[in-house]
């Protein structure tokens, strides 16, 4: 059997029904056998967001999603997707064709050397050089990929290693010997942990993006409630904890809630559960460090200690961590509240923020336009964003009412990851609303999905919050740069409406809330994708804005 | 402050890239590296000396522990270890080169020498700080070239 069909097999051994890809001269035996599989193929308009479906479905499903693209400009193509993934730890699997093994080196046509340039960006690469090597570097991919702190793996497969015929042995077990995923926790660790966190008085979760990794929902929920302690999260760890129960204070952060953020700087010990103390969660480190206790769950050792100095430290899957957490506390039966000073000044702090922090004044205010949207969509429904302002304006105004429910390109930051990330949510989820709380700037960059979600029967939504200009940036401007206003300006073009109709798809521009609610609703309705085009003022800020460099206590708040 | 770490990786094609890639996206230095395959073919050990405080190796050991090549790596106890350095000085022969002279110096470090023609070449395996005691000593002659091997160590006493 040759190399391709091998791939293919191994591949639906491991329960794959859609790749994501595009194809070209290096990786067209992969793509005639993917013609005889069972497989679906997605097609693409740039391999860089059949990588952003691929994670938006891996996301959602927890299973590594696949993309194929061809070598030199196609696997180039897809780095960026495949440091998105990395950056927020997605499991995913990158396949590329590359020139044959006897034209590497030599500067081919499409030659490039995608092994060293992704070395960073990913969990692991793979070069299999023998056709019948392929079927145990897929294990091995998926099993990299998925366990332990998840990431992307590449698999760069030589044009003749995928035609040469080999005998093939898919059974064969293996054993990676540096790679050792599964840490127990210890228990004495988190026994420590439980008595700091009673003995505290102005205790603190942070629960960041390894929560939802997890699914370790209930587990924190059940900490939080049983001990009384209020829970922030990091933006990636948004959606975490329902952001409408009556412990939960939202994101911290450069744009984190105000309530978050205030309260984050009174706490006494913080338990933070997978999250690795980003510069954008906690501004300046030095601050936080010197009189605060913490304890640290993590699945990655490397970040104990990375960002932060911890008091203690349980390495181990998080939602274990908490599960034997809850097990201890009901053993101890501890259950009452020890902290109810500090449960009523978290209450008042939160509650004069969710009254007095003062919104943009126009009816199509992103505060405004966003609780609509959440008062509309279902609770279920899975939400992507983009990068910018809207993504913080999601963060701050869009409430997340089922965990796991909030998708963000929240480590690289990539504009336009949202859209194809929701094509890939929607894969994974179809009867599941998705939407893609976009702006401008970033739907630019990935519009052409809408090829896809049209011609592939993909329906999403986009939730288009339009201020004709790369909004994040034109803040920055406005306020460091004392308004010199340089290479923002988007000047409302396309018409998006005219651009989803040549697609195949729905525009509808909405002017106000009205509107916007109708406009939802056919949207939810509609079985084609629709970009709801949402005209704003473009000179909202986002606030509250901690200044890169700074510390949560220096939240610059609306005036 | 320096630190020895002896890495014992998968013997495989481009480890060696990776690992040095590792150092330098993590904005740590390499002060030496030595890479050697060991009796087993399977695995290569790399002795790396890289300068940090004790928070920052800890974090380039965890690092190049997470790397899934990585079989283990350990800080060396420079107490417990032997560790050493081969170093080639080529100087060139002229009035200021006196040949009894260097072999007494040379005598204490088990040196060796290997003449040419209008050059001779010094051979020394010895700890870094002797190594530079060493070259202080031959400071006055006329070096044209040095080649050093990096430190290669092992701990003993372990089990
Ligand atoms: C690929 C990429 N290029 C540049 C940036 C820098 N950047 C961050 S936000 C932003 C503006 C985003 O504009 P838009 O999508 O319209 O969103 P808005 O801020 O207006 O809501 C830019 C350019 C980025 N994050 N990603």
């Amino acid at each position: 059997m040759s190399g391709a069909r091998s791939l293919m097999l191994a591949l639906e051994n491991q329960g794959v029904k859609h790749i994501f890809g595009l194809p070209g001269g290096a990786n067209l035996p992969m793509y005639d056998e993917l013609y005889k599989s069972n497989i679906r193929h997605i097609l693409v308009r740039h391999e860089q967001s059949a990588a952003h479906m691929a994670d938006g479905f891996g996301r959602v499903s927890r299973k590594a999603g696949i993309c194929f693209a061809t070598s030199g400009p196609g696997a180039t193509n897809i780095l960026t997707g495949i440091a998105t993934a990395q950056a927020d730890s997605v499991p995913m699997i990158a396949i590329t064709g590359q020139v044959p093994l006897n034209m590497i080196g030599r500067d081919a046509f499409q030659e490039s050397d995608i092994i060293g340039m992704s070395n960073p960006v990913v969990k692991y690469a793979f070069q299999p050089r023998n056709a019948s090597d392929i079927p145990l570097t897929v294990k091995k991919s998926f099993y990299i990929a998925e366990t332990g702190r998840p990431g992307p793996v590449l698999i760069d497969i030589p044009k003749d290693v995928q035609q040469n015929v080999a005998d093939m042995e898919f059974t064969t077990k293996f054993k990676i010997k540096g790679y050792n995923p599964w840490i127990m926790p210890d228990i004495i660790q988190i026994e420590k942990a439980i008595n700091m966190l009673i003995s505290s008085k102005k205790p603190m979760i942070l629960a960041g993006g390894g929560v939802i990794i997890s699914s370790a929902f209930s587990e924190l929920q059940a900490i939080a409630e049983l001990l009384t302690i209020p829970v922030v999260t990091t933006f990636k760890g948004k959606g975490a904890f329902p952001e409408n129960h009556p412990l939960a204070l939202g994101p911290i952060g450069m744009h984190g809630h105000a309530e978050a953020n205030k309260l984050m700087t009174e706490v006494d010990c913080v338990l933070a559960v997978g999250t690795r103390f980003s510069d954008r969660s906690v501004g300046t480190f030095d601050d936080f460090e010197k009189r605060l206790k913490i304890i640290h769950m993590d699945i990655d050792p490397a970040e104990i200690g990375k960002n932060q100095t911890t008091s203690i430290a349980i390495v181990g899957n998080v939602q274990t961590s908490l599960r034997m957490m809850v097990q201890l506390i009901m053993q101890r039966k501890l259950n009452q509240i020890t902290n109810c000073e500090w449960i009523r000044h978290v209450k008042e702090v939160k509650e004069y923020w969710r009254d007095n922090l003062k919104i943009h004044s126009g009816e199509m205010s992103a505060a405004r336009i966003l609780r609509k949207l959440r008062s509309v969509l279902p609770k279920n429904a899975i939400v992507t964003t983009e990068v910018g302002q809207h993504q913080m304006w999601a963060s701050l105004f869009f409430d997340v009412i089922k965990p796991g429910t909030f998708f963000s390109s929240t480590g690289l930051g990539t504009m336009g990851w949202g859209f194809p990330a929701a094509i890939g949510a929607k894969v994974a989820s179809p009867n599941i609303p998705v939407i893609d709380i976009a702006g401008d700037g970033s739907f630019n960059m990935t519009e052409n999905s809408l090829a896809t979600s049209v011609l592939e029967n993909i329906p999403v939504i986009v939730f288009l919050i339009n201020n004709f200009s790369l909004g994040m940036v034109a803040q920055w401007q406005r306020t460091f740069y004392n308004r010199r206003m340089i290479g923002i300006d988007l000047q409302n073009c396309p018409d998006y409406v005219k651009l989803a109709e040549s697609y195949g798809a729905q525009g509808i521009r909405v002017e106000s809330l009205d509107h916007l609610e109708k406009a939802i609703k056919t949207s939810l309705k509609s079985d084609i994708a629709t970009v709801i085009d949402i005209p704003i003022d473009p000179e909202e800020d986002v606030l509250p804005f901690v200044a890169p460099g700074t510390s949560l206590k220096d939240m610059i708040l609306p005036s | 402050m320096y630190s020895i770490l002896s890495i014992l990786v998968e013997n495989k094609p481009g480890i060696l890239f990776k690992v040095t890639h590792l150092f330098r996206s993590r904005n740590f230095n390499i002060e030496s590296i030595s890479v050697g395959v060991t009796t087993d073919h399977d695995f290569s050990r790399m002795t790396i000396v890289t300068i940090g405080n004790e928070k920052q190796i800890q974090q380039i050991v965890k690092q190049i522990n997470k790397m899934i090549d990585t079989i283990d790596v350990k800080i060396l106890n420079q107490n417990k270890s032997v560790y050493k350095e081969t170093v080639l000085f080529k100087v060139l022969k002229n009035s200021k080169l006196n040949i009894t002279k260097l072999n007494e110096l040379l005598e204490p470090y088990n040196g060796k020498m290997y003449k040419g023609d209008i050059s001779v070449i010094i051979e020394l395996t010895e700890t870094p700080d002797k190594i530079i005691a060493f070259e202080e000593q031959i400071k006055s002659y006329n070096i044209l070239e040095t080649a050093r091997t990096g430190i290669v160590a092992l701990e003993n006493n372990e089990h």
